[in-house]
Order: C-alpha cells, then structure tokens, then sequence
C-alpha cells in the first residue's frame, strides 16, 4: 500500500502542477498581453467606411466634364432583418419579387453564419428618389441601412472612351491590389482619364469607429470620434480637352468606325480624343450597369475599344511625309530633285499611281501624292552605298521611324496605348531569307503600305512634329491637377526626331499646297481648304484588299506657329480626300474659328450624315 | 419498500456531497456559459426550446435522473454486468458504423427521434467498468503478458471503432487510461518516457534534429545519473560531452570543413556510445544498455515524428499539429478557431467583460462556443477569476476523486475511480489546453459544462457510479 499513497501523491502533484501551467497560460492571456484585447476590440468596434468624394474632371477651359452625384447602396444586418413586408420592399426599391427572393434568401443563409453581424450589399446605387422614399419607410426594414456613396454624372456627351468610367472593383483588381487599398465594393476608374488619374481622383478613404452594444446595435461613436480618419477628397483634375471640339469631333465621325486625334503641337496637349463608335459612360453608371456592360462587350463594332490609342493602322500616302523628310536628311534628295512617273513606278513588280503632271519637284510630289517619286526616295536612303547593305539601310531607315515616335509608345498618360509596328530586319529575313531580299522588295514601306503601322495617336503626333519642325511633346490629356503646379516632367520634354529643323519647310510647302492649290491642278485636297486658315495636309488611302480602302488625313495649321494637328482615320471609306480631309479640316476650322463658315456648311452636313454601318456589316459577314 | 426507503437514506448519508456539490456548480457555470454563447434578445426566455440554453436545461435535469438511476441501481451491479454492458456498448458502436448520422465529419450518432445519442461517449464508461472488473480479477497480475494482452484487446476495441467513426478525439480519450495504470503497477519510468516521448514528438516539428539530439543526451545523462546514483560522474560526463561538442564544432570551422550540425552531433554521441558500450562489456552495468538503446530509440522516434505527420495523418489533422508548434499559421483558415478562441480568452483580463457582454464569443467569432469552445465564454465573461474558479473546481473534483478511490476498500472500485479521474482529467486538461493554444485541437467537450445531452449524460454516469460504489463501500 505504501507504493500505493506515493504514487496517489505524484498524482495529485502532477495534476496541480497541470492545473497551474494552465492558469499561467490564461494569465498570460489575459493579463500580461494587450494584443489580445486590442484584437478582440477589432472585432467587436464596427469600423464604417467613409467614402471620399470622387475628385472632378474639367476641360481646358475650366468646363466640367465629369461631376458627382449622390446614390446610395442599401445594406442589411441579416441578424437584424425580422419579419419583412416583401411587396412593401419591392414597391419601395422598385424592383421585381424574382429580384428580391434571391437577396432575401441570402441573408438567411448569413444569418447563421458568422458573417450574420456584418454588413451585406443588399442593393447598390439607388437613386436618390427612391432612396427619399426607403428612408421615409425605413422603420419598416428593420436591418436594412444606406450608406451614401458618389456616382458619376457626365456633363457633356463625350464618350467613355476618353473618359473612362467606374465600376466596383472586381477579383483581378484586388488580387493584383498591392497596397491593399481596396475592398470588396469599392469603385475604381476604369479606362480613359477615369483609370490614368484613379490615384489622384479616388482621395482617400477614412474610417469612423463606433461602438457596439450587447445586442450588437451600433451605439456612439468611439472615443467621441476622437479616434476616426476622415475621408480626404479626391483632387479634382484639368484636362486638356477641349470639351467643344471634342463633342463636335465625335459629333463627325458618327455612324463610321474610325479614330480621331487632335494635338496642339506646341505642347503635346490633346485637344481632342475620339474613337468610333463610341459609349455613352451614363451607361456604367446605375442600376443597369451589369446589362449595358454585357452589351456593350459583345456590340460587333466593339464600342468599348479605343482605337485612336489601340488599333494599329497602315498610314497610307501621309507616311510620305516621313519618306521625304528622311530623305532630305539622308542627303539622298533635295527639294529641287525631279522624278518622272507614268502612271506609276515601273521597276520590279512595280507600284501603281494616278494621272499627274510629271516630272515633279518635291514639294509637288507630296501635294499630289506621287507614288513613283517616293519609290526612288527610299530606294536611295535605304540602297545609300555608305551603308553598304540593305539590312544596315534599313536599320537606319528603323531608326528615323523611331525618332518620330513610331513603333514604340509615346508614354502617354492615357492607359492602353499600344505601340504600333515597324518592319525589322529580321523579318524580312524570315519570309525571303537572309541576302534574298533588297528594297525592291520591300518598295511598299515608301508608300505607307506593308510593315507599317500607326496608331491614330501616333499619327496626329507625327503630323504635331512636322508641324513643330523636328521636335514633338509626349501627347498627354493632363493639365492641372488640383493644389499642384506641374504636371509629370515628361509632358514638358521635347523629343527631338532625327531630321533637322531645315528641311521641314519644302515638305511643309508640299502640305500646304495639297489643301491651298486651286481646285483643278492635281492637289489632293484643294476642295476642303479653308481660307485663312493656311492648313497644311496630307491625305492618305491604305489599301485593305478585298474591302473598301481605309480613308487617311493629317494636317496641322496654321502653317507657322500651328495651333493644332489632327489626324483622322476612317475605315473603308475611300480615298483620304474623300471623308478624312473635310472631317480633320472641320475640326481645324471648328477649334481655330469656333464655328463652320457658311461655305463650307454642305461639307459638315455631307460628313456628319455619312453612315457607313451598312458598309461594315456587309464586311463582318464576308 | 422499507428497505428501499432504508437503503435510500443510507445512500444520502454515505454520499460524498463534496463531490455532488462540485457536480452541480459546474453543471450550473456550464448552463449560464451556454446561455451567454448563445443568447440572443429575440429568444430571452430561459427555457426557449428553441435555443442551445433551454434543451441543456433538458439535459440537464434528465442527467439528474441518470445520477438517480445511478445511485438507486444495486451496487453488485456494475461489478456483475461490467462485460455485458461493456458487450453492449461494443455493439451499439458497430451498428454506428453502419447505421449512424454523420455529424461534422464523424459518424457517430444514432438518432432516437429527436434525441441524438452519441456511443462513443458511453463506451469510456463500459470501457472503464470493464477494466475495472477485468483488473480486479483475483488472479490477475499486471506484468504477465496475458494480462497485459487482456487490457489491450479490452481498450483498442472501442479505440479502434471510435477511429472507423472519424472521431479521433474521442479515440485519443482512451490514452488518458495510463493515469490508472500508473497507480496500478504501471512502472514510474514507463510514465516518464510516455511524457518524454510527447514532448520529443512536438519539439521534433519544430527544432533542428541536431538540437532534438543534444536534449536525448541530456535526458540520457539525467537517467545514467539516477540509475548509477553517480550524479556528480553524470556530470563530469556531460561536460565532457558539451567540450567535445564544442570543440567538434570549432574544428569543422577551422578546417572549413561543411558538415551540418546534426552530423557533428551524431558524431559526439557516437563516441559515447561506443565508450559506454566498451564499459558495460568490461564491467557489466545492465543499465547501459538501457541507457543506449533509449538513446537509439527516441532518436529513430524522433526521426519518425516529420513522416508520421506528413503521411499518417490526415490533412486537417496535421494543419492542427502544425498550428499547435507555430508552423504554417494561417489565420483565416486553419488557425482561425484557436486564433479567435484565444483573443475571446484574452481580452476578458483579470475580472471578465461581465455576463452577457461577452463580444467575441457572442457574435460567433469562436465556433464551436457552446461545445468544445465553450471556455472562451467563461474566460471572456468572466475573466482570470472565472478561469482560476473552474480549473480549480476540476482540481478539486480530480483530487478528492483520487481520494475517494484510495479509501474504496474493493480493488474494482479503486480501479474504476481512477478510470473516471483519468477520463475527466484528460477532458479538462485537453479541453483547455486546445483553446488557449496550448494542445492541438482534437474537438472534445469539457465535462459537465460543454452543450449536449450524450456528454452531459455520460459524464454523470460515470460519476455517479463512483459514488455509488464509495457510498456502499462499507458493505
């Protein structure tokens, strides 16, 4: 028995040795650690969201753009919702019982869960009516709050293209959310301006902590606010668009696909942005948001994809320009060399052109768009002896495209912009074989044809550094951001191309006379000249066989000093004299005079109601 | 009727009200702790049959009935029908296996009507009443092989049906049986390398095997010290071994030699072992070999920790284990119900948030609250104070128990008091260990106080037949 009490002993010990390493454990629990208070009162304060007001978008001339309205987003406590009037719910909220039993049915399912003290969406963004109306019924909706929140109300009609819209954000954004800014049921910009400048517009959010009661009603706020962040308001932005001209310019371009880009060169400033068709941003807003979304993503025209920042397009005849200027400076051409063309170039395959005077100086060359004399340019700059082969020849050539801002993205402020194409040496390689190609085979790139391809932005820029006689500014849509006086330094440096200063004004002069010849002599656009204004253009055709051609222009004016570069593009509508010139004149003419002349009226009506769709639709079914 | 009425008063005077008092107060901290878990302002009424609080209250008086039962049956009785009741059980836990209603992933209800019963819970009684019976047996001798086989058919059975029903918790309950084997016979040092062997398991999850190595030197120095009562050349001898060590380590230093430390310590060891071996050839002290194949063998068992936790057991079990040593902490998922349980516990401080103004454990932060959690309620309402008050009544209970036991004259009721300390005592002390993060979750309840008819029941029973049998220990 003796053996027996020892051991009776040790286990009486043991069991009080247990018992006290389990209060030492609980000791240092509760008294020894504030962590585990302080998380305790994480959970149990009720942490309220305050929403900053979404900072405000105005053009260049201080008009609005892009304001605030008031909606608000109705929540439930699910523990909280007893005993609902469903019909009453519906009438008040304005929707259907199929809408509601779904909701309904989710809330009794977070009920017993452990998210049943938390707050649900219940409905978001309803009105401010029909929020007057919940309100004044509330006390039948036990459980159902609203929280206030900012929408967006677009002003002017322009486009959510350039504007971008907001919308809640979604999985990918939060996943990918690094600062861990955002929560489930926050908006953020998307697209356009709305997405460049979220970091600036969206402020930031505040918290206002409450107490909660036993019964997990939200009582007074905590330390008498004491411990609450404010919410700090977005910074309202300006932008450089000009609100008219861009109404106007998506006003032309109606009912045709296409792309138009207006810069003022000094600057880099766009003036106007448009991209057809486009989307009214009203739409993204609202209670049927989900559905316009939806019909929009899947509209065969593609509405919702920017095509003066994203489709790559060949530029046609106005990629002469560049053949010339590079040319002069290359030393293979001066203004005064004259080359004969009868009715094309005829080496090799050969390249096609039109009925022209002939032989024909430079300046001649660019204003009636003489194919054949551009053959011999780039020949000569890419066959030049010094650089021994065509590989470097074209590699140089490479490098002139680059220095005007192609085949690589400008760095606008603007998110999407793509980069457009350049040939490479290596591809030629690839489709002939390495020393099995030379620049006759490669003739079309002289022309605009081929390899090449531009984007719209890209293009107005190329017309902006002409214009500005070598040098271009990073086009960009901000002008001012609210309680700071500079925008981003890239927006003030000037990008200088390779060609110099000098050898602008003969290309220049071609320009002009391609709009300002009389009518009859063979320049490509003298009939949508306007007087005064000295506008100096070049149209463009790209060929798109089997389909239509698609109709390029670009110009700049006034000639010295210029004030404005557009470029316009128009898929499958002709020649470029035909819908692009009076259409990039229109916008000249609009943002210089402010108004159309009466001359020139029957062109802004012929423009405006030219409507391609049939057009198109035919193509979409080839 | 007369003797009836006589045998009833003589119950009444015999019981140990010590311990029927501590009963009814946890039974009563139990009942407000579930109340509080679960109150809620639409259903305020104490007997809502709607709510976890008014069916405990269910349980609760109808657990008084089974301590009734349990007092009025015949004393002769649990000793005579221990095996048919443990028989019966057995079965009901096969036909559980077959017929059961899965509950939170374990298979261990069988539905009568409303009422949920839970067998696993009834086999701890059957499983003690008949080691009680089997070890009280005259002939019966705890070191024969025989016995020791009896015991082991007598335990794994039920252990073995309770793990097909995916309740490993109540399975790991059957361990705590050693307590009883302690007193028993079961030798000091079996006990000591049972707990040394736990502990080795959790420190291998979590420290370098070189560092797991030096503790079962020491421990194997700290037993070469008490079984040659040579403490002073125990001594000696670890210095040597920490110098060895030492110089072993600066050695692959010097020579820029890139060993792991795990290889230099096995080095060490290596030298001892063969040294000691060499001594116990030349001067034959048995308990070197002993020593050295403890050594060995928690070594290999130390070794054998990372791959029973990577392949024997279940996933969700692991991430428990791992949670347990600090590994792999995922705060929303897996670490989510200790993480919460323990601000719960936390933030109640020294004197508690009050009755009722529980926050964590109110809005369901902490699953499980009425259950196996159900002490966050009491360490959060109540604070340290409560939780000093109700570790200590189990204290109380667990002792005066051990108490009782020692004084029972018949070898079947001492034997079965310590079955029922062993089972209380290791649902307490697991129990709260799990919420404060102290033993990995393994999901039992925590006796008397836990929400549920089976547990309530059955922990009653178990008592109560303790009680009887002291009460009629004069007999």
């Amino acid at each position: 028995m003796q053996v027996g009490i020892e051991k009776r002993n040790i286990i009486i010990v043991v069991f009080i040795l247990v018992g006290i390493v389990l209060l030492l454990k609980i000791l240092s629990l509760q008294v020894f650690s504030d962590y585990y208070k302080i998380a305790a009162e994480n959970n149990a304060f009720f942490r309220e969201t305050q929403y900053p007001a979404r900072g405000l978008i105005y053009d260049r001339n201080g008009n609005e753009l892009v304001v605030n309205k008031t909606v608000y987003d109705i929540m439930a406590i699910p523990r909280e919702v007893v005993s609902i009037d469903t019909a009453e719910i519906c009438r008040t909220l304005g929707i259907e019982k199929e809408v509601l039993i779904p909701l309904l049915e989710e809330i009794e399912k977070k009920k017993k869960g452990s998210s049943g003290y938390q707050f649900m969406a219940f409905m978001r963004q309803v009105p401010a009516e029909t929020h007057a109306l919940f309100q004044e019924k509330s006390y039948k909706f036990p459980g159902f709050y609203s929280q206030a929140r900012t929408n967006r109300r677009y002003v002017r009609g322009i486009s959510g293209n350039l504007l971008g819209y907001v919308n809640e954000v979604d999985k990918t954004i939060l996943e990918n959310d690094k600062e861990k800014y955002y929560q489930q049921g926050d908006y953020i910009g998307r697209t356009g301006i709305e997405e460049a400048y979220e970091g600036v517009l969206r402020g930031t959010k505040g918290v206002s902590i409450f107490v909660r009661d036993v019964h997990n009603r939200i009582k007074q706020p905590y330390n008498e606010g004491y411990n609450d962040t404010p919410a700090v308001a977005g910074k309202s932005i300006t932008t450089t668009i000009d609100a008219d001209l861009q109404e106007y310019a998506e006003k032309l371009i109606a009912n045709k696909i296409g792309g138009i880009v207006a810069l003022e060169p000094s600057t880099g400033e766009i003036l106007a942005m448009v991209s057809s068709p486009g989307f009214s941003p009203e739409l993204m807003t609202g209670q049927d948001r989900g559905k316009n979304y939806a019909e929009l993503s899947s509209d065969r025209f593609k509405p919702m994809f920017n095509r003066a920042l994203m489709s790559s397009y060949p530029p046609g005849s106005t990629f002469k320009l560049f053949t010339a200027l590079t040319g002069l400076q290359e030393g293979v051409v001066t203004p005064q060399t004259r080359y004969g063309c009868s009715m094309g170039y005829r080496v090799g395959r050969g390249v096609g052109c039109h009925a022209h005077p002939s032989p024909l100086d430079l300046p001649r060359s660019i204003m009636m768009s003489c194919n054949a004399y551009y053959c011999h340019v780039f020949r000569d700059i890419v066959d030049n002896p010094k650089y021994n082969n065509i590989e470097k020849g074209l590699e140089r050539w490479i490098e002139y495209a680059h220095s005007f801002g192609l085949g690589h993205k400008l760095n606008t402020d603007l998110i999407g912009e793509r980069a457009g194409t350049l040939p490479t040496v290596e591809r030629y390689n690839n489709i002939h074989g390495k020393n099995r190609w030379k620049s006759l085979t490669i003739i079309s790139l002289a022309i605009g044809q081929g390899e090449t391809g531009l984007t719209p932005l890209q293009l107005a820029n190329l017309s902006a550094t002409i214009a500005n006689r070598g040098y271009y500014v990073t086009p960009h849509v901000i002008k001012k951001i609210e309680g700071s006086d500079t925008i981003p330094a890239r927006f003030y440096e000037k990008h200088h191309a390779m060609v110099d200063e000098k050898h602008y004004d003969p290309a220049i002069e071609g320009m002009y006379l391609a709009v300002n010849s009389p009518t009859g002599v063979g320049a490509t656009a003298a009939w949508v000249k306007v007087p005064g204004l000295e506008i100096c253009g070049k149209t463009g055709t790209a060929q798109n066989p089997p389909y239509e051609d698609h109709s390029i222009f670009f110009c700049f004016a006034p000639r010295e000093n210029p004030k404005i570069a557009v470029a316009v593009y128009i898929e499958n509508a002709g020649p470029g004299g035909r819908h692009a010139a009076p259409l990039a004149t229109l916008v000249v003419e609009k943002y210089l005079n402010g108004e159309i002349g009466d001359g020139r009226k029957h062109i802004e009506n012929n423009v405006i109601s030219t409507d391609l769709r049939d057009l198109y639709l035919k193509r979409m079914r080839r | 009727m007369v003797s009836k009425v006589n045998r009833g008063k003589s119950i009444l005077a015999s019981l140990d009200w010590s311990i029927v008092f501590v009963y009814l107060l946890l039974v009563f901290i139990g009942w407000i702790s579930i109340y509080a878990a679960v109150y809620d302002e639409d259903h305020s009424g104490i007997v809502d049959m709607s709510q976890r609080y008014g069916m405990q209250l269910i349980w609760i008086f109808a657990g008084l009935v089974v301590a009734l039962v349990m007092l009025l049956l015949d004393v002769r009785f649990y000793s005579v029908f221990a095996n048919y009741v443990y028989l019966a059980i057995m079965l009901l836990l096969v036909f559980v296996l077959f017929f059961g209603i899965e509950v939170n992933g374990a298979k261990s209800w069988i539905a009568i009507g409303n009422v949920r019963l839970q067998p696993a819970e009834m086999a701890k009684v059957a499983t003690a009443l008949a080691l009680a019976k089997l070890m009280s047996g005259h002939s019966f001798k705890l070191d024969r092989i025989s016995s020791i086989a009896k015991i082991a058919t007598l335990i794994l059975i039920p252990v073995v049906l309770i793990f097909l029903q995916h309740d490993v918790g109540s399975a790991l309950v059957f361990v705590s049986f050693i307590i009883m084997f302690y007193r028993e016979g079961l030798s000091g040092w079996v006990m000591s390398l049972f707990v040394f062997l736990i502990a080795i398991f959790f420190l291998s999850l979590t420290l370098d095997p070189y560092v797991i190595y030096l503790i079962i030197t020491g421990a194997s120095f700290a037993v070469y010290a008490v079984l040659s009562r040579r403490f002073m050349r125990a001594i000696l001898l670890a210095v040597t071994f920490a110098c060895i060590y030492i110089c072993a380590g600066i050695a692959t230093d010097w020579l820029d030699i890139t060993v792991s430390n795990e290889i230099v310590a096995l080095a060490c060891c290596g030298i001892f072992i063969v040294g000691g071996l060499y001594k116990a050839l030349k001067n034959k002290p048995h308990y070197i070999y002993v020593i050295v194949a403890f050594f060995i063998a928690t070594a290999v068992f130390s070794y054998s920790v990372d791959y029973v936790v990577d392949n024997v057991l279940e996933p969700h079990q692991r991430v428990r284990i791992e949670n347990l040593v600090g590994k792999n902490i995922d705060l929303q998922k897996t670490g989510y119900n200790v993480h919460q349980s323990e601000i719960a516990i936390g933030s109640g401080r020294f004197t508690g948030k009050g009755f009722l103004q529980g926050t964590q454990t109110r809005y369901n932060y902490v699953p499980e609250q009425s259950t196996d959690f159900i002490f966050c309620t009491i360490g959060e309402e109540w604070g340290f104070i409560g939780c000093f008050v109700v570790i200590t009544l189990y204290l109380i209970l667990s002792i005066r128990l051990v108490l009782i036991s020692e004084r029972q004259k018949s070898t079947f009721a001492r034997i079965y008091g310590y079955c029922v300390v062993s089972i209380i005592f290791f649902h307490f002390f697991i129990n709260i260990a799990m919420t404060i993060g102290l033993a990995p979750v393994i999901g039992i309840p925590l006796p008397f106080i836990s929400y549920g008819g089976s547990s309530l029941w059955t922990f009653t029973a178990l008592l109560f037949i303790m009680l009887k049998l002291d009460a009629s220990r004069f007999q």
